[in-house]
Protein backbone atom coordinates (compact mmCIF):
# COMPACT_ATOMS: atom_id res chain seq x y z
CA UNK A 1 0.00 0.00 0.00
CA UNK A 2 1.59 3.74 -0.83
CA UNK A 3 2.53 5.02 2.19
CA UNK A 4 0.85 8.26 2.42
CA UNK A 5 -2.48 6.34 2.64
CA UNK A 6 -1.42 4.70 5.50
CA UNK A 7 -0.12 7.56 6.80
CA UNK A 8 -3.99 9.52 6.03
CA UNK A 9 -5.34 6.54 7.58
CA UNK A 10 -3.41 6.52 11.08
CA UNK A 11 -4.52 10.52 10.98
CA UNK A 12 -8.06 10.06 10.65
CA UNK A 13 -7.80 6.82 13.49
CA UNK A 14 -5.95 9.76 15.41
CA UNK A 15 -8.95 11.96 15.24
CA UNK A 16 -11.45 9.57 15.68
CA UNK A 17 -9.75 8.68 19.23
CA UNK A 18 -9.92 12.02 19.45
CA UNK A 19 -13.52 12.84 18.20
CA UNK A 20 -15.75 9.55 19.20
CA UNK A 21 -15.45 10.27 22.84
CA UNK A 22 -16.71 14.23 22.47
CA UNK A 23 -19.44 12.91 20.26
CA UNK A 24 -20.48 9.69 22.80
CA UNK A 25 -20.95 11.81 25.70
CA UNK A 26 -22.30 14.65 23.01
CA UNK A 27 -25.12 11.99 22.15
CA UNK A 28 -25.90 11.45 25.92
CA UNK A 29 -26.22 15.30 26.52
CA UNK A 30 -28.77 15.61 24.22
CA UNK A 31 -30.78 12.25 25.21
CA UNK A 32 -33.99 11.77 26.87
CA UNK A 33 -33.38 10.05 30.34
CA UNK A 34 -34.40 7.09 29.50
CA UNK A 35 -31.49 6.75 26.64
CA UNK A 36 -28.97 8.13 29.28
CA UNK A 37 -29.69 5.11 31.38
CA UNK A 38 -30.71 2.54 28.55
CA UNK A 39 -28.85 -0.74 28.74
CA UNK A 40 -27.51 -1.74 26.18
CA UNK A 41 -26.66 1.70 24.37
CA UNK A 42 -26.34 2.05 20.60
CA UNK A 43 -23.59 4.57 19.44
CA UNK A 44 -26.16 6.46 17.68
CA UNK A 45 -28.26 8.77 19.53
CA UNK A 46 -31.69 7.00 19.90
CA UNK A 47 -33.88 10.18 20.61
CA UNK A 48 -33.00 13.43 20.42
CA UNK A 49 -34.22 15.59 23.37
CA UNK A 50 -33.25 18.50 25.34
CA UNK A 51 -34.85 16.92 28.75
CA UNK A 52 -31.11 16.36 29.68
CA UNK A 53 -29.39 19.30 29.31
CA UNK A 54 -32.68 21.26 30.39
CA UNK A 55 -32.25 19.68 33.53
CA UNK A 56 -28.50 20.53 33.91
CA UNK A 57 -29.41 23.99 33.40
CA UNK A 58 -32.57 23.49 35.31
CA UNK A 59 -31.18 22.29 38.93
CA UNK A 60 -30.30 25.03 41.63
CA UNK A 61 -26.95 26.84 41.66
CA UNK A 62 -25.91 25.87 38.29
CA UNK A 63 -26.71 29.20 36.74
CA UNK A 64 -25.34 30.42 39.37
CA UNK A 65 -21.90 29.06 38.92
CA UNK A 66 -21.68 29.78 35.26
CA UNK A 67 -22.15 33.11 36.44
CA UNK A 68 -19.13 32.66 38.78
CA UNK A 69 -17.22 31.17 36.33
CA UNK A 70 -17.50 33.84 33.67
CA UNK A 71 -16.91 36.71 36.36
CA UNK A 72 -13.69 34.51 37.79
CA UNK A 73 -12.46 33.75 33.71
CA UNK A 74 -12.95 36.97 33.20
CA UNK A 75 -10.97 38.73 35.78
CA UNK A 76 -8.57 36.27 35.19
CA UNK A 77 -7.94 37.44 31.48
CA UNK A 78 -7.76 40.64 32.33
CA UNK A 79 -5.19 40.54 35.00
CA UNK A 80 -2.92 38.59 32.56
CA UNK A 81 -3.29 41.07 29.82
CA UNK A 82 -2.70 44.08 31.84
CA UNK A 83 0.26 42.22 34.01
CA UNK A 84 1.73 40.27 31.44
CA UNK A 85 1.51 42.14 28.65
CA UNK A 86 4.14 44.93 29.75
CA UNK A 87 6.48 42.40 31.27
CA UNK A 88 6.77 40.67 27.96
CA UNK A 89 7.02 43.98 26.12
CA UNK A 90 9.71 44.72 28.75
CA UNK A 91 11.38 41.22 27.46
CA UNK A 92 11.12 41.62 23.96
CA UNK A 93 12.25 45.33 23.70
CA UNK A 94 14.88 46.04 26.60
CA UNK A 95 17.98 44.67 27.58
CA UNK A 96 18.23 45.16 31.35
CA UNK A 97 19.58 43.55 34.00
CA UNK A 98 18.36 41.12 35.62
CA UNK A 99 15.76 40.37 32.76
CA UNK A 100 17.48 36.34 32.27
CA UNK A 101 16.54 35.92 36.45
CA UNK A 102 12.93 37.21 35.31
CA UNK A 103 12.86 35.05 32.90
CA UNK A 104 13.65 31.73 35.67
CA UNK A 105 11.16 33.35 37.42
CA UNK A 106 8.89 32.96 35.22
CA UNK A 107 9.77 29.29 33.92
CA UNK A 108 10.19 28.29 37.83
CA UNK A 109 6.19 28.85 38.26
CA UNK A 110 5.28 26.41 36.53
CA UNK A 111 7.20 23.79 38.11
CA UNK A 112 4.96 24.47 40.99
CA UNK A 113 2.03 21.87 41.98
CA UNK A 114 -1.33 23.93 42.16
CA UNK A 115 -1.97 22.27 45.50
CA UNK A 116 1.33 24.39 46.99
CA UNK A 117 -0.64 27.69 46.08
CA UNK A 118 -4.19 26.37 46.78
CA UNK A 119 -3.84 25.12 50.39
CA UNK A 120 -2.01 27.98 52.25
CA UNK A 121 -3.87 30.88 49.95
CA UNK A 122 -7.58 29.63 51.41
CA UNK A 123 -6.07 29.79 54.66
CA UNK A 124 -4.71 33.29 54.25
CA UNK A 125 -7.53 34.67 52.20
CA UNK A 126 -10.48 33.57 54.99
CA UNK A 127 -8.13 36.22 57.11
CA UNK A 128 -7.76 38.58 54.12
CA UNK A 129 -11.33 38.46 53.15
CA UNK A 130 -10.75 36.77 50.16
CA UNK A 131 -12.05 33.65 50.61
CA UNK A 132 -14.88 32.75 48.52
CA UNK A 133 -15.00 35.38 46.26
CA UNK A 134 -14.79 35.70 42.54
CA UNK A 135 -11.55 37.88 42.94
CA UNK A 136 -9.75 35.36 45.40
CA UNK A 137 -10.32 32.77 42.36
CA UNK A 138 -9.23 35.05 39.65
CA UNK A 139 -6.14 36.13 42.05
CA UNK A 140 -4.96 32.32 41.46
CA UNK A 141 -5.85 31.85 38.73
CA UNK A 142 -3.76 34.61 37.05
CA UNK A 143 -0.93 33.27 38.64
CA UNK A 144 -1.27 29.97 36.55
CA UNK A 145 -2.12 32.09 33.68
CA UNK A 146 0.33 34.91 33.87
CA UNK A 147 3.88 33.20 32.73
CA UNK A 148 2.43 31.67 29.52
CA UNK A 149 0.25 35.81 28.93
CA UNK A 150 4.29 36.92 29.61
CA UNK A 151 5.73 34.54 27.68
CA UNK A 152 3.54 34.44 24.43
CA UNK A 153 3.36 38.41 24.60
CA UNK A 154 7.26 38.91 24.79
CA UNK A 155 7.75 36.59 21.49
CA UNK A 156 4.31 38.67 19.86
CA UNK A 157 6.08 42.02 20.38
CA UNK A 158 9.34 40.19 19.30
CA UNK A 159 7.49 39.89 15.82
CA UNK A 160 6.51 43.09 15.29
CA UNK A 161 9.69 44.92 14.10
CA UNK A 162 11.20 47.44 16.21
CA UNK A 163 11.99 50.28 13.12
CA UNK A 164 8.36 50.54 13.26
CA UNK A 165 8.04 51.93 16.39
CA UNK A 166 11.41 53.62 15.90
CA UNK A 167 9.67 55.39 12.49
CA UNK A 168 7.01 56.82 14.38
CA UNK A 169 9.44 57.79 17.06
CA UNK A 170 11.10 59.98 14.28
CA UNK A 171 7.73 61.64 12.91
CA UNK A 172 6.96 62.84 16.17
CA UNK A 173 5.41 60.48 18.42
CA UNK A 174 6.07 59.83 22.03
CA UNK A 175 6.92 56.55 22.89
CA UNK A 176 3.26 55.99 24.49
CA UNK A 177 1.92 57.28 20.99
CA UNK A 178 3.92 55.30 19.29
CA UNK A 179 3.32 51.90 20.95
CA UNK A 180 -0.77 52.71 21.11
CA UNK A 181 -1.15 53.62 17.24
CA UNK A 182 1.69 51.30 16.01
CA UNK A 183 2.40 48.46 18.23
CA UNK A 184 -0.65 47.63 19.33
CA UNK A 185 -3.02 47.40 16.45
CA UNK A 186 -0.51 44.88 14.96
CA UNK A 187 -0.58 42.87 18.33
CA UNK A 188 -4.13 42.89 18.95
CA UNK A 189 -5.25 39.22 17.28
CA UNK A 190 -2.31 37.65 19.46
CA UNK A 191 -2.97 39.65 22.62
CA UNK A 192 -6.56 38.30 22.10
CA UNK A 193 -5.58 35.09 21.73
CA UNK A 194 -3.54 35.00 24.84
CA UNK A 195 -7.00 36.39 26.21
CA UNK A 196 -8.97 33.83 25.10
CA UNK A 197 -5.99 31.17 26.36
CA UNK A 198 -5.89 32.71 30.21
CA UNK A 199 -9.88 32.57 29.89
CA UNK A 200 -9.90 28.56 29.33
CA UNK A 201 -7.26 28.08 31.91
CA UNK A 202 -9.84 29.84 34.46
CA UNK A 203 -12.64 28.18 32.74
CA UNK A 204 -11.27 24.77 33.49
CA UNK A 205 -9.58 25.17 36.45
CA UNK A 206 -11.01 23.11 39.52
CA UNK A 207 -8.68 22.12 42.53
CA UNK A 208 -7.82 26.25 43.37
CA UNK A 209 -11.47 26.77 42.84
CA UNK A 210 -13.57 24.72 45.07
CA UNK A 211 -10.97 24.87 47.74
CA UNK A 212 -10.84 28.95 47.81
CA UNK A 213 -14.99 29.10 47.71
CA UNK A 214 -18.15 27.77 49.48
CA UNK A 215 -20.85 29.30 48.26
CA UNK A 216 -19.78 31.30 45.25
CA UNK A 217 -18.35 28.12 43.79
CA UNK A 218 -17.24 28.11 39.51
CA UNK A 219 -19.29 25.22 37.60
CA UNK A 220 -16.12 23.30 37.67
CA UNK A 221 -16.30 23.36 41.79
CA UNK A 222 -19.84 23.06 41.75
CA UNK A 223 -19.81 20.15 39.56
CA UNK A 224 -16.66 18.29 41.49
CA UNK A 225 -18.31 18.82 44.67
CA UNK A 226 -21.83 18.01 43.88
CA UNK A 227 -20.59 14.82 41.35
CA UNK A 228 -21.10 12.41 44.71
CA UNK A 229 -24.64 13.25 45.14
CA UNK A 230 -26.21 13.67 41.65
CA UNK A 231 -27.66 11.71 38.68
CA UNK A 232 -25.38 10.70 35.60
CA UNK A 233 -27.47 12.93 33.08
CA UNK A 234 -26.35 15.77 35.45
CA UNK A 235 -23.02 14.80 35.25
CA UNK A 236 -23.05 14.19 31.72
CA UNK A 237 -24.74 17.42 30.88
CA UNK A 238 -22.33 18.74 32.67
CA UNK A 239 -19.80 17.72 31.09
CA UNK A 240 -19.91 18.52 27.95
CA UNK A 241 -21.00 22.09 28.93
CA UNK A 242 -17.33 22.73 29.98
CA UNK A 243 -16.48 20.77 27.03
CA UNK A 244 -18.25 23.16 24.97
CA UNK A 245 -15.48 26.68 24.94
CA UNK A 246 -12.64 23.93 23.83
CA UNK A 247 -13.96 23.62 20.73
CA UNK A 248 -14.68 27.45 20.01
CA UNK A 249 -10.98 28.24 21.63
CA UNK A 250 -9.15 25.89 19.71
CA UNK A 251 -10.73 26.93 16.85
CA UNK A 252 -9.93 30.73 17.42
CA UNK A 253 -6.35 30.92 18.52
CA UNK A 254 -5.26 27.72 16.34
CA UNK A 255 -2.59 30.48 14.43
CA UNK A 256 -1.13 30.98 17.64
CA UNK A 257 -0.89 27.75 19.12
CA UNK A 258 2.62 27.04 18.24
CA UNK A 259 3.87 30.13 19.01
CA UNK A 260 2.37 29.66 22.16
CA UNK A 261 4.46 26.88 23.50
CA UNK A 262 7.13 27.20 20.86
CA UNK A 263 8.75 29.98 23.08
CA UNK A 264 8.70 27.61 25.89
CA UNK A 265 11.49 25.83 24.68
CA UNK A 266 13.81 28.71 24.85
CA UNK B 1 19.25 58.00 27.19
CA UNK B 2 19.73 57.29 31.03
CA UNK B 3 16.32 58.75 32.37
CA UNK B 4 14.83 55.36 30.41
CA UNK B 5 16.71 52.63 31.90
CA UNK B 6 14.24 52.57 34.67
CA UNK B 7 11.23 51.55 31.80
CA UNK B 8 11.70 48.04 31.72
CA UNK B 9 11.67 47.50 35.58
CA UNK B 10 8.78 49.62 35.36
CA UNK B 11 7.03 47.01 33.15
CA UNK B 12 8.17 44.06 35.10
CA UNK B 13 7.69 45.32 38.67
CA UNK B 14 3.64 44.47 39.08
CA UNK B 15 4.48 41.07 37.23
CA UNK B 16 6.86 40.52 40.12
CA UNK B 17 4.91 41.36 42.63
CA UNK B 18 1.85 39.65 41.52
CA UNK B 19 4.26 36.39 41.82
CA UNK B 20 5.82 37.22 45.23
CA UNK B 21 2.59 37.30 46.15
CA UNK B 22 1.01 34.67 44.47
CA UNK B 23 3.96 32.26 44.80
CA UNK B 24 6.60 32.65 46.83
CA UNK B 25 4.65 33.40 49.65
CA UNK B 26 2.24 30.75 49.66
CA UNK B 27 5.66 28.78 48.98
CA UNK B 28 6.90 29.53 52.83
CA UNK B 29 3.29 29.40 54.11
CA UNK B 30 2.50 26.01 53.04
CA UNK B 31 5.67 24.46 54.35
CA UNK B 32 5.27 26.93 57.47
CA UNK B 33 1.70 24.86 57.97
CA UNK B 34 2.97 21.58 57.14
CA UNK B 35 5.55 21.70 60.19
CA UNK B 36 4.01 24.03 62.54
CA UNK B 37 1.24 23.00 65.36
CA UNK B 38 -0.50 23.90 67.80
CA UNK B 39 2.57 24.15 70.06
CA UNK B 40 5.03 25.42 67.77
CA UNK B 41 6.96 23.45 65.14
CA UNK B 42 5.98 19.91 65.16
CA UNK B 43 6.17 16.69 62.37
CA UNK B 44 2.98 15.93 63.49
CA UNK B 45 1.09 16.76 60.34
CA UNK B 46 3.69 14.26 58.45
CA UNK B 47 2.86 11.83 60.61
CA UNK B 48 -1.14 11.51 60.66
CA UNK B 49 -0.46 11.85 56.66
CA UNK B 50 1.79 8.79 56.72
CA UNK B 51 -0.35 6.66 59.14
CA UNK B 52 -3.36 7.38 56.94
CA UNK B 53 -5.36 4.52 55.43
CA UNK B 54 -5.07 5.90 52.09
CA UNK B 55 -1.55 7.27 51.92
CA UNK B 56 0.16 4.17 50.72
CA UNK B 57 -2.13 3.76 47.90
CA UNK B 58 -2.20 7.73 47.59
CA UNK B 59 1.81 7.39 46.85
CA UNK B 60 1.57 4.19 44.89
CA UNK B 61 -1.28 5.67 42.27
CA UNK B 62 0.26 8.60 41.83
CA UNK B 63 3.34 7.97 41.10
CA UNK B 64 1.99 4.70 38.95
CA UNK B 65 -0.09 7.17 37.20
CA UNK B 66 2.50 9.59 35.51
CA UNK B 67 5.13 6.23 35.24
CA UNK B 68 2.78 4.90 32.36
CA UNK B 69 0.83 7.83 31.11
CA UNK B 70 3.99 10.49 30.25
CA UNK B 71 5.87 7.76 28.61
CA UNK B 72 2.63 6.81 26.44
CA UNK B 73 1.43 10.58 25.77
CA UNK B 74 5.35 11.19 24.63
CA UNK B 75 5.20 8.47 22.40
CA UNK B 76 1.62 8.69 21.09
CA UNK B 77 2.65 12.59 20.33
CA UNK B 78 6.22 11.94 18.90
CA UNK B 79 4.14 9.52 16.52
CA UNK B 80 1.60 12.28 15.69
CA UNK B 81 4.13 14.81 15.47
CA UNK B 82 6.45 12.61 12.49
CA UNK B 83 3.07 11.70 11.27
CA UNK B 84 1.57 15.11 10.56
CA UNK B 85 5.32 15.94 8.18
CA UNK B 86 3.80 12.85 6.39
CA UNK B 87 0.20 14.14 5.55
CA UNK B 88 -0.46 16.78 2.46
CA UNK B 89 -4.04 16.52 2.50
CA UNK B 90 -6.13 18.40 4.99
CA UNK B 91 -3.22 18.86 7.43
CA UNK B 92 -4.79 21.85 9.42
CA UNK B 93 -7.93 19.76 9.99
CA UNK B 94 -5.68 17.17 11.35
CA UNK B 95 -3.88 20.03 13.02
CA UNK B 96 -7.23 21.37 14.54
CA UNK B 97 -8.94 17.87 15.41
CA UNK B 98 -5.72 16.82 17.02
CA UNK B 99 -5.54 19.60 19.10
CA UNK B 100 -9.02 20.42 20.47
CA UNK B 101 -8.47 18.08 24.26
CA UNK B 102 -5.73 21.15 24.57
CA UNK B 103 -9.02 23.25 25.60
CA UNK B 104 -10.40 20.23 27.78
CA UNK B 105 -10.29 20.33 31.52
CA UNK B 106 -9.35 17.42 33.78
CA UNK B 107 -13.17 17.38 35.37
CA UNK B 108 -14.39 17.19 31.42
CA UNK B 109 -12.20 14.80 30.62
CA UNK B 110 -13.13 12.31 33.33
CA UNK B 111 -17.21 12.93 32.70
CA UNK B 112 -16.51 11.98 29.17
CA UNK B 113 -14.71 8.50 29.83
CA UNK B 114 -17.30 8.23 32.84
CA UNK B 115 -20.09 7.93 30.29
CA UNK B 116 -18.14 5.13 28.45
CA UNK B 117 -16.85 2.97 31.56
CA UNK B 118 -19.73 3.40 33.71
CA UNK B 119 -22.10 0.47 34.75
CA UNK B 120 -24.22 0.77 31.76
CA UNK B 121 -21.47 2.84 29.78
CA UNK B 122 -20.24 2.72 25.81
CA UNK B 123 -17.70 0.08 26.88
CA UNK B 124 -20.10 -2.27 28.55
CA UNK B 125 -22.76 -1.84 25.57
CA UNK B 126 -19.97 -2.47 23.27
CA UNK B 127 -19.00 -5.88 24.79
CA UNK B 128 -21.72 -7.05 25.19
CA UNK B 129 -22.93 -6.32 21.35
CA UNK B 130 -19.74 -8.67 20.89
CA UNK B 131 -21.35 -11.16 22.95
CA UNK B 132 -18.42 -11.30 25.58
CA UNK B 133 -20.96 -10.09 28.32
CA UNK B 134 -24.59 -10.63 29.35
CA UNK B 135 -25.37 -7.93 32.23
CA UNK B 136 -23.40 -4.59 32.81
CA UNK B 137 -20.27 -5.32 34.70
CA UNK B 138 -18.86 -2.55 37.14
CA UNK B 139 -15.45 -1.36 36.17
CA UNK B 140 -15.13 1.71 38.75
CA UNK B 141 -15.82 0.36 41.88
CA UNK B 142 -13.33 -0.16 44.96
CA UNK B 143 -13.10 -3.83 43.87
CA UNK B 144 -11.52 -3.22 40.18
CA UNK B 145 -8.74 -0.66 40.51
CA UNK B 146 -6.64 -2.55 37.60
CA UNK B 147 -10.09 -1.31 35.49
CA UNK B 148 -10.26 2.32 37.21
CA UNK B 149 -6.79 3.06 36.66
CA UNK B 150 -7.05 2.18 32.97
CA UNK B 151 -9.92 4.33 32.72
CA UNK B 152 -7.81 7.08 34.45
CA UNK B 153 -4.91 6.40 32.10
CA UNK B 154 -7.61 6.29 29.14
CA UNK B 155 -8.77 9.71 29.92
CA UNK B 156 -5.14 11.14 30.82
CA UNK B 157 -3.71 9.94 27.33
CA UNK B 158 -6.80 11.03 25.63
CA UNK B 159 -6.49 14.77 27.05
CA UNK B 160 -3.09 15.58 27.59
CA UNK B 161 -1.41 14.35 24.87
CA UNK B 162 -2.44 17.40 22.99
CA UNK B 163 0.07 19.20 25.31
CA UNK B 164 3.23 17.19 24.60
CA UNK B 165 1.65 17.66 20.44
CA UNK B 166 2.18 20.49 20.42
CA UNK B 167 5.50 21.30 22.13
CA UNK B 168 7.25 18.69 19.72
CA UNK B 169 5.62 20.23 16.78
CA UNK B 170 7.03 23.72 17.56
CA UNK B 171 9.99 22.30 18.76
CA UNK B 172 10.26 20.27 15.17
CA UNK B 173 9.89 23.43 13.84
CA UNK B 174 13.13 25.08 15.01
CA UNK B 175 14.78 22.43 13.59
CA UNK B 176 16.76 23.27 10.40
CA UNK B 177 16.10 21.58 7.20
CA UNK B 178 18.97 21.19 5.69
CA UNK B 179 20.22 18.87 8.39
CA UNK B 180 17.77 16.35 7.43
CA UNK B 181 18.83 17.15 3.62
CA UNK B 182 21.92 16.65 4.50
CA UNK B 183 21.87 13.41 6.18
CA UNK B 184 20.01 12.26 3.24
CA UNK B 185 22.07 13.21 0.84
CA UNK B 186 25.08 11.18 2.47
CA UNK B 187 21.98 8.42 2.39
CA UNK B 188 20.66 8.20 5.78
CA UNK B 189 16.93 6.05 5.78
CA UNK B 190 14.32 7.92 7.10
CA UNK B 191 14.67 5.81 10.40
CA UNK B 192 18.17 6.42 10.58
CA UNK B 193 17.32 10.48 10.47
CA UNK B 194 15.08 10.56 12.73
CA UNK B 195 16.97 8.11 15.22
CA UNK B 196 20.17 10.45 14.58
CA UNK B 197 19.42 13.98 13.51
CA UNK B 198 15.93 14.71 14.78
CA UNK B 199 15.43 13.06 17.86
CA UNK B 200 19.05 14.48 19.18
CA UNK B 201 17.92 18.20 17.86
CA UNK B 202 14.45 17.44 19.67
CA UNK B 203 15.83 16.85 22.92
CA UNK B 204 15.23 20.47 24.63
CA UNK B 205 11.11 20.35 23.04
CA UNK B 206 11.09 17.06 25.10
CA UNK B 207 12.57 18.03 28.27
CA UNK B 208 10.22 20.35 28.34
CA UNK B 209 7.03 18.36 27.75
CA UNK B 210 8.44 15.75 30.09
CA UNK B 211 8.80 18.11 32.87
CA UNK B 212 5.28 19.67 32.31
CA UNK B 213 3.95 16.49 31.85
CA UNK B 214 5.19 14.87 34.70
CA UNK B 215 4.49 17.57 37.00
CA UNK B 216 1.03 18.14 36.14
CA UNK B 217 0.61 13.88 35.85
CA UNK B 218 1.58 14.16 40.19
CA UNK B 219 -0.94 16.72 40.27
CA UNK B 220 -3.63 14.43 38.91
CA UNK B 221 -7.02 14.98 40.72
CA UNK B 222 -10.59 15.64 39.04
CA UNK B 223 -10.11 13.00 36.15
CA UNK B 224 -9.96 10.60 38.82
CA UNK B 225 -12.47 11.76 41.57
CA UNK B 226 -14.84 12.19 38.65
CA UNK B 227 -13.93 8.50 37.08
CA UNK B 228 -13.53 6.87 40.59
CA UNK B 229 -14.30 9.10 43.59
CA UNK B 230 -12.05 8.19 46.08
CA UNK B 231 -11.89 4.73 44.99
CA UNK B 232 -8.45 5.21 43.44
CA UNK B 233 -6.69 7.57 45.57
CA UNK B 234 -4.20 10.22 45.01
CA UNK B 235 -2.04 12.55 46.84
CA UNK B 236 -4.04 15.78 45.13
CA UNK B 237 -7.08 14.22 46.24
CA UNK B 238 -6.01 13.42 49.67
CA UNK B 239 -5.04 17.04 50.09
CA UNK B 240 -8.50 18.15 49.07
CA UNK B 241 -10.04 15.14 50.98
CA UNK B 242 -8.17 16.65 53.81
CA UNK B 243 -8.63 20.12 53.51
CA UNK B 244 -12.24 20.41 53.01
CA UNK B 245 -13.61 17.03 54.41
CA UNK B 246 -11.74 17.10 57.58
CA UNK B 247 -11.31 20.53 57.58
CA UNK B 248 -7.05 19.96 58.56
CA UNK B 249 -5.29 22.55 56.60
CA UNK B 250 -1.88 20.87 58.25
CA UNK B 251 -2.37 17.56 56.86
CA UNK B 252 -3.58 18.84 53.46
CA UNK B 253 -0.37 21.38 53.71
CA UNK B 254 1.56 18.15 54.57
CA UNK B 255 0.58 16.45 51.28
CA UNK B 256 1.77 19.89 49.14
CA UNK B 257 4.77 19.88 50.04
CA UNK B 258 4.96 15.75 49.23
CA UNK B 259 3.62 16.51 45.68
CA UNK B 260 6.08 19.59 45.76
CA UNK B 261 8.73 17.29 47.00
CA UNK B 262 8.23 14.40 44.22
CA UNK B 263 7.50 17.00 41.39
CA UNK B 264 11.21 18.76 42.02
CA UNK B 265 12.93 14.95 42.31
CA UNK B 266 11.72 14.38 38.74
CA UNK B 267 12.34 18.18 37.41
CA UNK B 268 15.96 17.63 38.71
CA UNK B 269 15.92 14.12 37.01
CA UNK B 270 15.06 15.29 33.85
CA UNK B 271 17.21 18.04 33.66
CA UNK B 272 20.03 15.63 34.51
CA UNK B 273 19.23 12.81 32.11
CA UNK B 274 18.34 14.33 29.06
CA UNK B 275 20.65 17.03 29.24
CA UNK B 276 21.34 17.69 25.42
CA UNK B 277 24.63 16.12 24.54
CA UNK B 278 26.64 18.86 22.93
CA UNK B 279 28.87 17.09 20.62
CA UNK B 280 25.82 15.51 18.81
CA UNK B 281 23.67 18.68 19.09
CA UNK B 282 26.66 21.04 17.83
Amino acid sequence: MNPRTIYLALAVLLALWVLVPIFLIATLAFSDRASVFAWPKGILPQRFSLETIAFFFGVAGVGKAIGNSVIVAGLTLLFAVLLGAPAGYALARYRFAGADAYRLLILMTRAFPLAILAVPLSVQFIRLGLYDTALGVALVHTALALPFAVLVTSSLFLGIPKELEEAAWTLGCTRIQAFLKVVLPLALPGLAATAIFAFVISWNEVFAATLLTLRERTLPAFLLTALNDSPLPFRFAGGFFLIVPALVFIFAIRRYLFTLWGIANR
Amino acid sequence: MRSERYIPYLLVLPSVIFLLFLFAWPLVEALLLSVRGSEGWTLEHFQRMAADLYFKDAVKYTVLLAVVVVPLQVILALGMAMLLGGISKGRDLFLYVWTIPLGISDLAAGLVWLSIFTERGYLNSFLQALGLIQEPRLWLSYETPAMLFLAVVAAEVWRATAIVFVILVAGLQLIPKEYGEAAEVFGATPWRRFWRVTLPLLMPSLQVALILRTILALEVFAVVVALGGRNLPVLAGEAYFWYNAYQNPGVAAAYAVLILGISGLATLLYLRLLRPRQEVAA
